[in-house]
């Protein structure tokens, strides 16, 4: 049974224990911010902020909100970025947790293709080429444990488990919140393994809350979009 | 609190003003969802919308320092509209209790009001004139269908009656249509069953009214029946994870351990000083718990000087500091003493008041008038580092600066006590680093130097050398010896209702404590925390009380005497039967006979007091049962408080520094009791052209007090860089500001620079005729870290005053200017 997480935004306080537990995990280093006038940051996610809570503000039906988006990777059932690299010793599936895993390996890939190809625009890339991204806590996973930013969760707005478990408690959540909020929706919950529960308009939560065809952060070069016809084809042929 | 963190969760209703539970109180969150998840509304009443109004039901916002107006104006509502809980409000308060004719109240002033010649308080009231009608037998008189014109519910009523929605909606600048939502939905708790709870902090407290917004609150809890409920109390939300142990434990000058009062000059005997703090009451059916305060003060005496004090020597009373009749030491009155160059000799111990303090200018150039201080804290900081600061001549100061290096808490044993008053015990993680030390093996070697240096000479050297000082063990400071002698112990053998009691042994329950030095005891309060059964606060059982609230009575141990939930013998009617069928606190099983108890016996939580309930189930009176509110001398919930410093009701008065002309409710501005400092440090501008905006201050959730332990943390500070200035776009626009830019804050003490946030969280008021801004900043930064220097406390702009029953600073309302760089 592979694993799963749901994050019910609508419980989240973006106290942000989440971003800091996953540093601590992972020892990744900080990055030197500065403040841009407002209290997300850093600004995106890079090869050391595996984890980033968005923050908006926004005005809807005539009352404030700020809405807080805990981004991740989601840890796709059938993993578009995956496909893309064909290389098990760059990008692989830990088929017993579904955890979706770089290793060091992934310096030899095309960081843009491999960002273009993720419909979450998740993965990125360090200075060392390596390309990196939440590993799922698959470590602490097969150690018995949760991942970290389940466990540094104060409020439960986020949830781990085996995934029929996660999606029937996702199921019973979009019927609680939907009484509150009646255009709550959960997102792709049938693709990915970490299901976002969200109130409103995901757009309004982040551009890719959602899974979306994007360009990439310098455009769509013609490689990226040559491999990104034959990537299907491509995958079917590495799982044969 | 007056309840438990846990406890939230059972609330119909949470109203989280004063206080930024989401942000500041992250784990509060968990137990304020479960209470959403059961069907509870969250409202948030806050100058800013924030992380907490994020999460809220209802929102609205009132400019800062209005809250008394605002809570006001809900009391009005409560008693327009009948909703309060009538038999909670005749049985168990003040309401019935007749007020004497010298009472009076007019235009912002109570009766027997004298202006202060000399400050820094401005005023104060002989409150002789606010006391109660007694009988010939010296019991209040009590009118219990409140119908009495000078009862306290009569009064409330006339003095609420000036709180109509119009005007407290001129004050605030809240919505008159936001108004009636919260009062409406907070007031619907009145009914039976239902329960609201108030989460605040330090934006209630810190205020020259502070202690007049809790009681406001208090009052509406009061009426509306949520003291001593599951789901209910008045909740204070502490700002450090053992801020409630320090308290308890007479960190603050003005008491003892457990809230025994400190000795003034004119108590020059110890049957002077009990006489003097032990209430009298007439009143057969009034627990007056602390006539019991004897016992408590020589048990306190024989923990300090042991076989030393003995009942020839007072137990040792005379060895004590007196503090001088009237006169005031709190942390502003000590740090203006250092300014006159006053006090030579500081420690800073556990604390940064270079930044942590209101008006820190002045904190720091004091600090540069000391011969020495001695910093101990984790790491060096803005304190002790106070000579080379920003604007500071190294070459001109002469204060020799001391630091020792102290252990960080998980390296220490002991225990700590939250806000919900339970002591936790923690053991000991890795040992401490280098040459540092936990605080107990510091003051130990210190007290071990200064006794033997009183040895040999010294002026009145008697209350040093027989000072007890033993809480080590093989050199080490022993925390369970500490916590031992806190608990109190038997001084000799003792027989107590028919049982032995060896010396030695641990005093099982306060009530066993002694005024004949038979028990010594270092916070009465803490007996039954270390008991012959063991350590309590090291208890972790996960197995709830029969009602099934989340008590969990075996896990830690919460004074007084384990009760979780406290006044909770209010939390029945009168016949002893919870007021809430499904989340009852205690409630009474008795056998009935003919419609009496004739035996019977509480569950539940640990009752305010094992008496029986007021009534039988027939409705007949019992004589051998106590009212509820057992601390109070009469028994009673004080809707009028007699002994607060700035009137028996709350009413509102503008901050110090303020942004209108005039005060919408009467012809006095400031609370005419508030305390204003006024050397040339002290200066304070209200609706001034220059400074034409509120300030206030907070904090976030990544950053921790004066940011000693958070801005050395890489992580930390990569989700806060910097110091930072929350405004509305109509502001940032009215100044040309943009999102991001750096800008200029000033109040006529100081300035410094802040990043602009530029947000629709904040919202101008409209205030009267005017247009109000509002800006805030966190007060978490100080100039020696980050390394550019830049960023510094907010401290530097708030204001010289304070609240007069705690002298606590208005740091949440004062004026400022915001200008581009």
């Amino acid at each position: 049974m592979t694993k799963a997480i749901l994050i019910d935004t609508t419980l989240c306080t973006a106290c942000r224990a989440c971003q800091v537990a996953c540093k601590q995990w992972h020892d990744l280093p900080a990055e030197q911010t500065t403040n841009v006038g407002s209290f997300q940051n850093p600004q995106d996610l890079s090869d050391r902020t595996y984890k980033l809570v968005r923050m908006t503000e926004t005005v809807i039906e005539n009352r404030l909100k700020w809405l807080f988006f805990p981004d991740q990777c989601r840890h796709c059932l059938d993993a578009p970025c995956l496909s893309m690299a064909v290389d098990e010793s760059a990008i692989y599936r830990d088929d017993l947790t579904g955890a979706i895993l770089y290793t060091r390996n992934t310096r030899h890939l095309d960081p843009e293709e491999i960002n273009v190809s993720c419909p979450y625009d998740i993965p990125r890339a360090g200075n060392d080429g390596i390309i990196a991204k939440c590993d799922f806590c698959n470590d602490r996973i097969h150690n018995g444990l949760k991942p970290a930013c389940v466990t540094a969760c104060p409020t439960g707005a986020m949830q781990f488990g085996d995934r029929e478990d996660i999606l029937s408690m996702a199921d019973d959540r979009l019927k609680r919140v939907r009484k509150k909020f009646p255009g709550a929706s959960l997102l792709n919950p049938d693709e990915v393994s970490v299901i976002y529960l969200v109130a409103f308009d995901p757009s309004v939560y982040s551009d890719y809350a959602v899974a979306q065809a994007h360009q990439g952060r310098g455009g769509i070069s013609r490689s990226v979009a040559l491999r990104k016809m034959i990537g299907p084809l491509a995958r079917m042929m590495h799982i044969g | 609190m007056t309840n438990h963190w846990i406890d939230l969760k059972n609330s119909d209703c949470i109203l989280i003003m004063g206080s930024n539970a989401a942000e500041n109180h992250p784990i509060s969150f968990k137990y304020v969802t479960q209470a959403m998840e059961n069907g509870a509304t969250l409202i948030n009443v806050d100058p800013r919308f924030t992380r907490t109004s994020a999460r809220a039901d209802i929102y609205t916002a009132l400019r800062s320092g209005t809250d008394i107006a605002f809570l006001g104006g809900m009391i009005k509502y409560i008693l327009d509209n009948n909703l309060y809980n009538h038999e909670y409000t005749a049985e168990y308060t003040n309401a019935g209790f007749i007020v004497g004719k010298a009472f009076g109240f007019n235009d912002g002033l109570f009766s027997g009001y004298k202006k202060n010649e000399e400050g820094p308080s401005m005023g104060s009231y002989d409150k002789s004139t606010w006391a109660f009608e007694m009988d010939a037998d010296g019991v209040p008189k009590i009118d219990r269908t409140l119908k009495h014109d000078r009862c306290v519910f009569q009064l409330m009523k006339k003095h609420y009656e000036r709180y109509d929605l119009e005007t407290v909606s001129r004050i605030t600048g809240t919505s008159k249509q936001d108004l009636l939502t919260v009062y409406k939905t907070y007031s619907a708790t009145g009914k039976k069953g239902q329960a609201g709870t108030i989460m605040y902090a330090m934006g209630w407290t810190q205020h020259t009214v502070g202690t007049q917004m809790i009681r406001t609150m208090a009052m509406i809890q009061l009426m509306l029946g949520n003291m001593g409920v599951a789901g209910g109390g008045v909740n204070a939300l502490r700002g450090e994870s053992n801020v409630q142990g320090s308290t308890d434990h007479c960190l603050l000058w003005h008491i003892w351990p457990g809230y025994l009062k400190i000795p003034q000059s004119s108590n020059d005997s110890l049957d002077a000083y009990n006489k003097a703090y032990t209430p009298v009451s007439k009143d057969p059916l009034s627990a007056n718990w602390w006539q019991n305060y004897p016992r408590y003060s020589v048990s306190l005496l024989k923990a300090f000087f042991g076989e030393a004090a003995t009942r020839d020597n007072q137990f040792g009373y005379n060895w004590l500091p007196k503090v001088d009749d009237g006169k005031v030491y709190s942390w502003f009155d000590l740090f203006d003493a250092m300014y006159k160059g006053n006090i030579k000799g500081f420690f800073a111990w556990g604390q940064n008041p270079a930044c942590s303090g209101s008006n820190a200018s002045k904190i720091r150039e004091a600090l540069g008038k000391l011969d020495w201080m001695v910093n101990t804290n984790i790491f060096d900081n803005e304190t002790g580092s106070f000579w080379k600061g920003p604007g500071m001549d190294p070459s001109k100061i002469g204060t020799e600066v001391f630091m020792l290096p102290a252990a960080v808490s998980v390296e220490k044993e002991g225990s700590i006590t939250n806000s919900g008053r339970w002591m936790q015990w923690r053991y000991q993680g890795p040992r401490p680093l280098g040459n540092s030390m936990p605080d107990g093996d510091i003051i130990m070697r210190l007290g071990h130097k200064i006794k033997e240096l009183y040895q040999s000479s010294g002026e009145f050297a008697d209350p040093i050398i027989n000072l007890k000082w033993d809480y080590e063990t093989h050199g080490e400071f022993d925390a369970h010896k500490a916590a031992k002698a806190i608990n109190g112990t038997f001084t000799q053998d003792t027989t107590i209702k028919d049982k032995v009691y060896k010396k030695g042994a641990l005093v099982p329950s306060f009530a066993l404590l002694q005024a004949d030095g038979s028990t010594a005891s270092g916070n009465w309060l803490y007996c039954n925390s270390y008991t012959e059964k063991g350590n309590m606060a090291a208890r972790r059982s996960d197995k709830d009380a029969p009602n099934n609230i989340g008590l969990y009575p075996e896990f830690a141990w919460c004074w007084p005497v384990n009760r979780r939930i406290i006044y909770n013998r209010a939390s029945v009617d009168l016949k002893g039967q919870p007021w809430d069928e499904k989340d009852w606190v205690i409630r009474y099983q008795g056998q009935v006979d003919d419609g009496k108890y004739v035996s019977g016996k509480w569950v539940g939580d640990v009752p305010d007091g094992g008496w029986s309930p007021m009534q039988n189930p027939d409705g007949t009176r019992r004589t051998d049962t106590k009212h509820p509110f057992i601390m109070r001398k009469h028994g009673h919930g004080q809707i009028f408080g007699p002994g607060r410093a700035d009137g028996p009701f709350p009413e509102h008065y503008e901050p110090l520094e303020c942004p209108v002309e005039k005060n919408y409710l009467s012809s006095v501005m400031v609370n005419p009791t508030a305390v204003v400092y006024s050397t040339k440090a002290d200066a304070h501008a209200t609706y001034d052209p220059r400074f034409p905006f509120v300030g206030t201050t907070y904090r976030v959730s990544e950053h921790w007090q004066t940011g000693l332990m958070t801005r050395p943390q890489e992580w930390l500070m990569e989700l806060q860089p910097s110091m930072f200035v929350e405004m509305s776009e109509e502001l940032a626009k009215l100044r040309g500001i943009r999102n991001g830019e750096r800008v200029k804050v000033a109040s006529i003490r100081g300035a410094l620079e802040a990043t602009a946030i530029v947000t629709k969280r904040f919202k101008p008021f409209k205030i009267g005729p005017d247009t109000v801004h509002e800006i805030g900043i966190p007060w978490h930064f100080g100039w020696r870290w980050p390394e550019t220097g830049t960023e510094e406390t907010a401290n530097l702009l708030t204001p010289p005053a304070g609240d007069p029953n705690t002298r606590i600073p208005e740091t949440k309302a004062f004026m400022v200017n915001v200008t581009k760089l």
